[in-house]
């Protein structure tokens, strides 16, 4: 039996392993599609025919996409990222510093929104019907449903414009205090925060009303039990896997909502050096940013999913 | 027994019940796409011409949204949004939901190794954010729009061909389809004759809930500057154009926005209330 466990959970790695692969490769031929010549680009328009070719043979860009590819491949394992083209700085210094940004935030985000997203999910499956259950559900319906930047606008709104109480944009080189630090991160966290809990709420209290419908719940409702014993005694253990299964799938939304949200806020993070990226054109970059997005969605992804398995002996 | 209202009777006719907020939501969603196809004539005003002598001004009588960044009136501009957000997004649905359902159909009752690859490859390209994907490859082939909706409906075939995948295996396994099989008919007949007329309630919801994804990404996209280019500007273009005014709370942020929720809203909600007779259909 602990044998079998074991091997589905090497199994489930090797496909997330194989699927990296893939979406390497993805990410590398969508990159290497950018119009222009990156040897023309480095050098400028007035460089000589003989200099192009010269730094083409140098970065070897006449070898064909799949040495290319490998290439690539063998420096990120070894941990060469390349060299930004846009100010020549290797991309590893580039990335370090803002790679912490923003897993700062990310952190911060996650500390906030998994107890509360719990609460609700929870106790909204709880007294499912009711008006309070009613309210939460049409709330996270109306979150799901429209884009990140406009719970950013609507935040600046009203935290900024009506209330004055925080500043519209969050700049992290002038904390001195810890109230600086509150009032700098309380907006982006705060979006994030909204955006995330709105998915787990939903995949909460879906997963704790499913156990609701057994049989078993059911018995304990007959001999008794009071509404909330019911479920937190006799549903949730059972809810605890899907629950943890959700938890990590809603977490990799803030891939998604980093992206806007660094943005809107100019917060010095990845996804915002990212955006720059891709408006400067700078390829190396674009790739290692990208990969990283990825990496951290696949590892969530696999990480749900292995839970899923672990927690639910019918899926083993 | 209450007696049924108007549309209730229209919906027993059918043979559905639909409830009231179901109803409005599929009433805005058809004044969205009365809109988007007549907003040439019913704009008050050419969507270039500056209209207003303040930018940022606020509603009044004549502009009814107030007016953008320029001086010109955001309400026209709105309407006309309409048909970029709605057309493109749909658009890109349902090339994503045709190639996606079709592509998971076939894998389900071809099998093999065909269903291996095809199923592994398309996991994977899954497995990459939207929003991300679609930074990038916007990025490689720039935002034109036949452009947009190429990358759109890339980014959620993927989605698609695995919802329809997973129904259509289970069809697959029913003995009506093994009749058929043995009967001799070729997989074209089968997906088409035995297979999707038996996923298609649960498909066209997944289309509504895929096209509700698509107009968030590419509001998203159009909000980062890499969707929708002047001097088009769909509703995510417009909010960009004026988030400028957001310090002073200027309509003309604020309106757009709401366009966006409106519409997503109605669709959410809208599948959310679909009498389950259509949603859940294989489920009976």
């Amino acid at each position: 039996m602990r044998r079998q466990v074991s091997s589905l959970v090497v199994r489930r790695l090797l496909i997330a392993l194989i699927t990296l692969v893939i979406v390497s490769f993805a990410v590398f031929s969508a990159t290497a599609l950018l119009p222009g010549d990156t040897a023309t680009i480095l050098l400028g328009q007035s460089a000589t025919p003989e200099a192009v070719e010269g730094l083409r043979k140098a970065m070897h860009l006449n070898d064909p996409a799949i040495i290319r590819f490998l290439r690539w491949m063998a420096g990120l394992f070894q941990g060469d990222f390349g060299t930004s083209y846009a100010n020549n700085v290797p991309v590893a210094t580039l990335i370090r510093g803002r790679f912490v940004n923003t897993l700062k935030l990310a952190g911060l985000t996650a500390a906030i929104a998994v107890p509360l997203a719990l609460t609700l999910g929870i106790t909204s499956a709880m007294w499912r019907g009711t008006l309070y259950d009613r309210i939460v559900t049409i709330g996270t319906i109306g979150i799901i449903s429209v884009p990140e930047f406009m719970i950013a606008t609507l935040a600046v709104l009203l935290f900024a414009v009506y209330l004055k109480w925080l500043p519209a944009l969050s700049l992290t080189n002038e904390v001195k205090s810890f109230y600086d630090l509150m009032r700098i991160y309380a907006m982006p966290v705060a979006t994030l925060t909204i955006g995330v809990s709105a998915q787990m709420i939903r995949m909460t209290r879906a997963a704790v009303v499913e156990t609701l419908n057994t049989p078993y719940v059911e018995m304990a409702l007959l001999k008794g039990a009071s509404r909330p014993r019911l479920v937190l005694r006799h549903a949730l253990p059972n809810a605890l896997g899907p629950i943890v299964n959700s938890i990590a799938l809603s977490l990799s939304y803030l891939l998604g909502g980093v992206i806007i949200v660094e943005t809107i806020f100019n917060y010095p993070g990845i996804a915002k050096l990212m955006v720059d990226a891709v408006s400067t054109r700078d390829l190396p970059l674009i790739q290692t940013c990208a990969m990283i997005f990825c990496l951290g969605y696949l590892a969530l992804i696999t990480a749900a999913d292995i839970i899923a398995v672990l927690s639910n002996p019918r899926l083993r | 027994m209450k007696q049924p209202s108007l549309f209730g009777r229209l919906g027993m006719r059918l043979g559905y019940r639909f409830n009231l907020i179901g109803l409005s939501a599929l009433g805005i969603l058809l004044l969205w796409a009365g809109i988007a196809l007549f907003a040439p004539r019913i704009i008050p005003h050419s969507v270039g011409e500056i209209v207003d002598t303040d930018y940022f001004g606020p509603v009044s009588r004549d502009l009814w949204f107030g007016s953008d960044y320029l001086g010109r009136d955001i309400f026209s501009r709105v309407l006309m949004g309409a048909r970029y957000t709605l057309g493109i997004s749909l658009a890109a649905v349902s090339i994503a939901c045709f190639s996606g359902v079709a592509l998971g159909m076939t894998a389900a009752v071809a099998g093999g190794w065909l269903d291996t690859v095809l199923s592994r490859f398309l996991d994977a390209l899954n497995s990459i954010p939207s929003k991300l994907f679609g930074l990038v490859v916007v990025a490689a082939v720039g935002s034109s729009i036949p452009a947009l909706i190429a990358t759109l409906s890339v980014i959620y075939t993927p989605g698609a061909y695995r919802f329809a995948r997973a129904l259509a295996v289970n069809v697959n396994t029913m003995d009506f389809v093994v009749v058929a099989r043995i009967r001799g008919e070729g997989l074209p007949y089968l997906i088409a004759s035995e297979i999707l007329p038996n996923i298609l309630g649960p498909v066209l919801a997944d289309l509504g809930l895929r096209f509700v994804f698509i107009v968030l990404l590419l509001s998203g996209l159009s909000f980062l500057g890499l969707g929708v280019q002047p001097p088009y500007a769909d509703w995510g273009a417009l909010v960009r154009e004026n988030i400028g005014g957001l310090p002073f709370g200027a309509p003309a942020v604020i309106f757009p926005s709401l366009a966006i929720a409106s519409l997503t809203i109605s669709v959410n909600l809208l599948i959310d209330n679909l009498p389950s007779r259509i949603r859940d259909r294989s489920a009976e």
